[in-house]
């Protein structure tokens, strides 16, 4: 089995806040980040499939479907938006680098299955150099959190 | 839902690579210029990961304040512009990269709790880096 990523870029803004809390305990809590107006980053996304290779083409997907695949249903959503306020998943969701990791696995999982040859593997996206969340499709049976 | 979150911090610090347990001639075979008498110093970069589920009221697996102020007490203060083989933990042991990220590892794992630590992986260089995930 091999494992292959394609790597991609966007820009977007949002800011964490929690509509259940105080506004005290929002800043308490996420900081900076809960200023309202927002802020913004550029991210990274790392798309990782696994499979085995097709014994005629020698792919196991082939890259420039798996690059239009992620603008259509991740880029096209994301790239230059205000992710709280234009983005369906984070009109409830706090969009974090971890719930922002699950829903672009959700956004993926199905049309990378589509194709037959591969199933994806991991999802890592980068909020800065050195802060990254990563989800592997691991459920959690005692919480569940992000849909 | 469980997702992984890793936060990378850096260190500065000296190390010499050398055994009591060899004679001088084979630290100066095994070890190189990583031999030399008094030490050379690297920029380590830390990339700490945390696995767990996603919390619903924050979005999170773990708060990055509550890992910073952690990674900061527990490893920046305490290897951060020192000498590591001055250092308890390479008292009896080489200060190679591989032995400390084991003992980052163990460290931050039980500071870290109840959150759980997945992985430490250190850049030594951008071109050497050691990873430990407890196993």
């Amino acid at each position: 089995m091999i494992l292959l990523t394609r790597r991609a870029t966007f820009s977007a803004s949002h800011y964490y806040w929690n509509p259940n809390w105080s506004e005290e305990k929002n800043f308490e809590v996420f900081g900076k980040c809960a200023n309202r107006n927002g802020h913004g980053h550029n991210y990274t996304l790392e798309v990782t499939v696994s499979g085995t290779p097709d014994p005629i083409t020698g792919f196991v997907v082939d890259l420039k479907w798996l690059k239009d695949v992620i603008e259509d249903h991740v880029l096209s959503v994301y790239d230059h938006r205000h992710l709280n306020h234009e983005v369906p998943e984070f009109e409830t969701a706090i969009p974090t680098t971890e719930n922002m990791a699950v829903f672009i696995w959700k956004r993926l999982e199905l049309p990378v299955a589509s194709a037959g040859g591969a199933k994806l593997s991991r999802i890592r996206i980068y909020e800065t150099p050195d802060i990254f969340a990563e989800y592997r499709g691991e459920l959690d049976a005692t919480r569940g959190a992000a849909g | 839902m469980i997702a992984y979150f890793t936060r990378a911090y850096t260190f500065s610090a000296s190390h010499r690579l050398h055994t009591d347990a060899l004679s001088s001639g084979a630290n100066r075979t095994t070890y190189g210029k990583c031999n030399n008498p008094y030490g050379h110093g690297h920029n380590y970069r830390v990339e700490v990961t945390v696995a767990g589920p996603i919390d619903s009221e924050t979005g999170m697996v773990i708060n990055m304040a509550t890992l910073d102020s952690i990674v900061r007490t527990k490893i920046l203060d305490r290897f951060d512009h020192m000498n590591l083989n001055l250092d308890p933990l390479f008292a009896s042991q080489v200060s190679t990269t591989e032995n400390l990220t084991i003992e980052i590892f163990n460290i931050l794992f039980d500071a870290l709790k109840p959150a759980r630590l997945h992985r430490i992986r250190i850049e030594e260089t951008e071109n050497n880096f050691f990873e430990y995930t407890g196993s």
